[in-house]
């Protein structure tokens, strides 16, 4: 068992807008090639050329559809990776101490040297959101980019996680979220961003932004009045256009 | 006690940043550098194109760089084709061959090379290189691409989406995006849907198909495939009838005031009434007289008509009301043809109309017009429009690409503020390009470069007798505007020996023995069939990839192309450059790491072989070389005096931009720039740039053009007319009795809608399914099977099902399903998908491998579940009666009409092990690809 700080002094953590998520990958293979380049091991891939190739993934975007009571079936895609939980079950059920909740910023991480490959944390987590390195017989899972977000080797502006910096929609932002002034908490505030399984009280860091409203063009009365005919007058088409131009 | 997490590790030892292969779309990325290999890429926050952000493609280009499926060295067959029988040479016997090949036949028959290259981003030295062996038959893979968005765009406005143009994504409140290909423009439509949605903008999406930007549009439009036309023109009939048009623009910057013939029994009923000097004339308001279009102070009238030695003349305009105000284009009528309800048609062209008049605003910036007027303001128009290959990509795709472009315009939104606007070198009129060559000389250039935009008959690729001068039969009646090239009717028509045979066939990065044919089994049949003297039909096949890919077990001679890594290139403004609309913009790649197999640039290749064959313009009057490699060229070649390949860092202090005399250290100063180049247009240019003075002053002053060359939009297009008029029996150049129907009906000058290729009533009935593909937002083409990261996120591609035909065929998860089209039969996966027009299904592109391609094992889910449609499209359409049969293609531009396909679905029942058709393994030239990977370069 590992124990959980009492407080941190910041919550950082993403916020992902599911409204212009298009579902490209580009944070899943931005996170791959630098966790893979930069963690202490690399991410592997199990039979990467095979019949069932299996590597090791922080993040992960899965599409569904959702069928609305009126109208057409939506589709979601949902990007999936570690939510930094403020009460995480996966340090809790730790038996070595390898996973833990740092003090001075939220973040959860995983400490390979004492990391005994055991799992119960994978089987903690109800996000799914770790994954057993199969070659290097370690937990991995997502670090928000822990040796991006202070690197003093990076410039300022890169200084924060490869999947936010990579998203080409912007769906993806990074902040303090225990700062309810920050740009994220106002953000979340303003979509009404949403706790992931809140039934869970892991009390989630990453939140989630709902898709708008679709397919509400079609109440053709409120429209109406912009494709009023104006074109068929007594004097026809042409007549309306000789006075149009006239008017010009 | 805490941990201690190491949070500042060294990043890299160096940052080498250069352009992005992984796609089309062509992003600058940084390549972070380990003990001199590559160890991560982001992308270059810098870059015009892409802004820093990069997608899966770009960032999984390390696994493409370092893939197992890499060639190493060059190959000659030693085997039967197509078995993948190879022996290793050195590149002095592999260019000796070529060169054997090659030599004679430049000397006595030079159209018997048949020079054709894929996915080349060089297209416009691939092209010179053709044009000085003599070559008629070259281009590049546009015509199977989306040729008809390009040439219908040039046609109609003078240039076209992607690289031509964008939407004004900084002020546009409402896009309407009509099915695309992903991986044109793919970061930045990206970051424009964002950046769209962020601020409260609308996304409209037109597509059978509800997934990538479909899915994130706030309002999705399911339309039936091949319908897109009559929707856009159901449209205009009510924006028509509403009268919610800029009749200020359309009077000022289009041809809609110009007068046309309306008289069925004048011979030149149809075309333009033209003063002495040629001008189109209109009715100026001012004096009710005729007037040349651009006189200075002209009032263009829309409304009068004009009688001139008993002829009646009338504007465009009228003509075009004529035909959209009928009721074949009401919203009632087209609905169910469109699969769209009346009421969402209405509704989307009020919300269109809404915010292109309600919400218009104009930037305060003065321009001045090319008829001297000065305008005050902009005027903006916040409505846009994208499209690609899903309108594109069928029979009727020239029109319905044409028809989108005539809304765009009827909004006054093209060059306007909020709406599209062209990158340079675009605009540029369709005068403003050159026509097609075909003079051919022994041992002598081509006369002139091969593409081009034909302005009538006359300008027809013919020979003598008749028959098509190329061997793809592009510029003929069956295609007159086949602006792009048709390399999907190479290989056919050279097995056919129609128009003739040719001896070597020269193709680079294009699988056309897999995924980039139509109709694959019979490809690979015409590949390795033998005549009567049993020699091979196609005598001599030479291939350049940098990949192992099906294509090469059908090649006699293999060249090794290098990575993207590896090499020089150059993104050029003679081509297809990195413009955006504020700033023109080329660059190039540079070899970051130096190749570590005996493979070499295909560029560099071209300008040994050119020496090899004497080629003028690579050799001098001594025979000596003009340049020694790729680079060489790229810094020192001059199109025209002072214009090169590169615009940037030119004149030999490096201070010049686009005009200068070549700079040798030019290359060096767009490495140290990042890889690009980047002039901004002017303030005053930045909108309304075809009749724009700043923005044609500055065109020509950047070398973007010789003089400036205002023209106004085609609505009404003459050069089609006269197509049509020949095939009505005037003029000297008459097409075959065959076509003359075709042409009187597709080459209509103002754009009509009729139903794509396979859609006759009885096809329908017997195939009563649209079957469509998607490039995948994480991969390009057959590249993402080999790269070990992407493969792991689209391995697989099932059919996708909508209800409907799910529910009708009650199949369940993990079922199979037999699929059958004109042209043949496939046995593949199913899948269920709810958000999908009820009669059409999809899958992925290109996903499905034959067994040994790639370095995968052979029982990789590619080779074993993944297919292609391919097999299920022909590229001829099914006989009807005694007739030719005739291409699958749009008859305007001969593009491909993949999205045409029909089919019937049935339950496979028991399911096959594996999709059907199976085909024997490939044999490897690079072995498998190791079963592990813990990938790291540092330490």
């Amino acid at each position: 068992m590992t124990q959980l700080p009492p407080a941190t002094s910041r919550q950082l953590g993403l916020v992902i807008d599911l409204d212009i998520c298009v579902g490209c990958h580009a944070c899943v293979i931005a996170c791959k090639g630098w966790n893979t380049e930069y963690q202490n091991t690399p991410l592997s891939d199990a039979d990467a050329y095979g019949a069932a190739p299996s590597g090791t993934f922080l993040n992960r975007v899965h599409s569904y559809e959702v069928q609305p009571e009126n109208g057409a079936a939506q589709t979601v895609h949902f990007p999936r990776s570690c939510l930094h939980c403020q009460d995480a079950p996966c340090v809790t059920v730790c038996p070595t101490g390898a996973s833990y909740k740092r003090r001075e910023d939220g973040i959860v991480l995983v400490n390979e040297d004492t990391c005994i490959g055991c799992g119960l944390c994978a089987w903690a987590c109800p996000y799914g959101a770790r994954e057993m390195d199969a070659l290097a017989g370690v937990m991995k899972k997502c670090t928000l980019c822990v040796d991006r977000i202070y690197n003093k080797n990076l410039p300022e502006e890169d200084r924060e996680p490869a999947c936010v910096r990579t998203c080409p929609a912007g769906a993806r932002h990074f902040g303090d979220l225990g700062d309810p002034d920050s740009a994220v908490s106002r953000l979340v505030a303003t979509r009404d961003g949403y706790d992931l399984m809140p039934e869970q009280a892991t009390r989630p860091s990453n939140k989630y932004l709902p898709p708008r409203p679709k397919d509400t063009l079609g109440e053709v009365d409120v429209l109406a009045p912009f494709l009023e005919p104006a074109t068929e007058t007594p004097e026809g088409f042409l007549g309306w256009l000789d006075r149009a131009l006239e008017a010009l | 006690m805490q941990p201690t997490a190491e949070t500042s590790p060294p990043v890299s030892e160096e940052i080498r940043k250069t352009t992005c292969y992984m796609c089309a779309c062509r992003c600058g990325i940084n390549v972070h550098m380990k003990n001199g290999k590559v160890a991560y890429i982001e992308g270059n926050r810098d870059h015009p194109v892409n802004k820093g952000v990069l997608c899966a493609k770009g960032s999984a280009g390390i696994m493409q760089h370092n893939a197992p499926a890499r060639l190493r060295t060059p190959l000659k067959r030693i085997g039967p084709r197509g078995s993948g029988e190879f022996q290793e040479i050195t590149w002095d016997e592999a260019l000796d061959m070529a060169t054997g090949w090659l030599a004679p036949l430049r000397a006595e028959t030079p159209e018997k090379l048949a020079f054709f290259t894929g996915r080349d981003q060089s297209q416009s030295f691939t092209g010179y290189w053709a044009q000085q062996y003599g070559t008629p038959n070259y281009a590049a893979h546009g015509g199977f691409c989306s040729v008809n968005m390009a040439t219908a765009g040039i046609y109609t406005m003078g240039g076209s989406f992607w690289e031509f143009g964008q939407p004004d994504w900084t002020h546009t409140k409402l896009l309407l995006l009509f099915g695309v290909a992903e991986d044109h423009d793919s970061n930045p439509i990206k970051i424009g849907l964002g950046q769209l949605k962020s601020r409260g903008g609308r996304l409209i999406g037109v597509n059978p198909i509800r997934s990538g930007y479909n899915a994130v549009a706030d309002e999705w439009v399911g339309i039936t495939p091949g319908t897109d036309g009559l929707f856009i023109l159901a449209i205009v009939h009510e924006l028509l009838r509403a009268g919610r048009i800029d009749l200020a623009y359309l009077t000022r910057f289009t041809n809609a005031p110009v007068l046309v013939n309306d008289d069925p029994t004048a011979p030149d009923y149809g075309l333009f009434l033209r003063d002495d000097d040629g001008k189109m004339l209109v009715i100026d308001r001012n004096s009710g007289k005729p007037a040349a279009y651009d006189t200075p102070g002209v009032r263009p009238d829309l409304a009068a008509t004009h009688r001139q030695a008993g002829v009646t003349y009338r504007p465009v305009f009228q003509l075009l009301a004529d035909r959209y105000l009928s009721d074949e284009y009401a919203p009632e009528t087209v609905a169910e043809t469109c699969g769209i309800p009346a009421s969402r048609i209405r509704a989307i062209a009020a919300e269109i109309a809404r915010v292109a008049f309600d919400e218009a605003f104009e930037l305060e910036q003065e321009w001045t017009d090319f008829r001297g007027t000065t305008h005050r303001t902009m005027q903006g128009r916040p409505v846009s429009f994208h499209a690609m290959r899903g309108i594109s990509a069928h029979a009727n795709g020239f029109q319905t690409c044409r028809a989108l472009h005539i809304l765009q315009i009827l909004l006054g939104s093209v060059e306007a503020p909020g709406g599209f606007r062209f990158k340079p070198p675009y605009p540029k009129p369709v005068e403003a390009h050159p026509k097609p060559h075909m003079g051919v000389t022994p041992n002598g250039p081509l006369n002139g470069p091969h593409l081009g935009f034909v302005r009538g008959p006359e300008d027809l690729l013919l020979r003598d007798d008749g028959s098509a001068a190329r061997i793809d039969k592009a510029f003929t009646w069956e295609n007159p505007l086949s602006s792009h090239g048709l390399m999907h009717m190479v290989i056919c028509n050279a097995h056919a020996g129609d128009p003739y045979r040719i001896d070597t066939l020269f193709l680079y990065m294009a699988n056309m023995a897999w995924n980039s044919s139509m109709d694959t089994t019979k490809v690979m049949q015409m590949l390795t069939d033998k005549d009567a003297a049993g020699e091979y039909v196609i005598p001599h096949i030479i291939y350049s990839d940098a990949y192992d890919s099906e294509m090469v077990a059908y090649a006699d001679l293999i060249l090794p192309d290098t990575t993207y890594l590896e090499r020089y290139d150059c993104i050029s403004l003679l081509d297809r450059p990195i413009s955006e609309a504020d700033a023109m913009g080329d660059a190039i790649r540079w070899p970051v790491v130096a190749p570590d197999r005996d493979v070499r640039p295909f560029q560099d290749v071209l300008v040994d072989l050119a020496v090899r064959l004497g080629l003028p313009g690579f050799t001098d009057d001594g025979g000596l070389p003009v340049y020694h490699d790729y680079a060489d060229y790229i810094t020192n070649h001059q199109r025209r005096p002072g214009i090169g390949p590169l615009a940037g860092w030119r004149g030999k202090d490096a201070t010049l931009v686009g005009r200068g005399e070549p700079n040798p250290d030019q290359l060096t100063h767009y490495i140290d720039n990042g890889g690009f180049f980047e002039q901004p247009v002017p303030q005053e240019a930045r909108y309304f740039k075809p009749w724009n003075t700043a923005y044609q002053d500055w065109a020509v002053e950047m070398g973007l053009s010789d003089n400036p060359q205002p023209y106004v939009f085609s609505l009404y297009s003459e050069i089609l007319r006269k197509f049509q008029r020949a095939a009505q029996g005037h003029g000297d150049h008459q097409p075959p009795e065959h076509l003359r129907a075709q042409i009187i009906r597709a080459m209509d000058p103002l754009p009509l809608w009729y139903p794509a290729g396979q859609d006759s009533a009885q096809a329908s009935e017997e195939f009563p399914v649209h079957a469509l593909t998607q490039r995948p937002m994480a991969m390009y083409h057959s590249w993402g099977s080999q790269n070990a990261w992407l493969r792991q996120i689209h391995g697989v591609n099932p059919l996708y099902l909508p209800t409907k035909l799910w529910q009708e065929n009650g199949f369940q998860p993990g079922d199979w399903a037999r699929v059958t089209s004109a042209n043949g039969s496939i046995t593949v996966p199913v899948a269920h998908m709810a958000g999908l027009n009820p009669n059409t299904v999809w899958t992925w592109n290109a996903i499905g491998k034959r067994k040994g391609s790639w370095a995968l094992s052979p029982d990789a889910p590619e080779a074993t579940h993944g297919f292609l449609l391919n097999h299920l499209i022909g590229e001829l359409l099914p006989a009807q009666g005694s007739e030719p049969r005739r291409p699958n293609a749009d008859p305007v531009t001969g593009q491909a009409a993949w999205f045409d396909l029909k089919v019937k679905i049935e339950k496979a029942d028991p399911p096959p092990e594996q999709a059907q058709p199976e085909f024997p393994p490939l044999r490897s030239q690079v072995g498998r690809g190791p079963q592990n990977l813990a990938w790291r370069v540092g330490k």
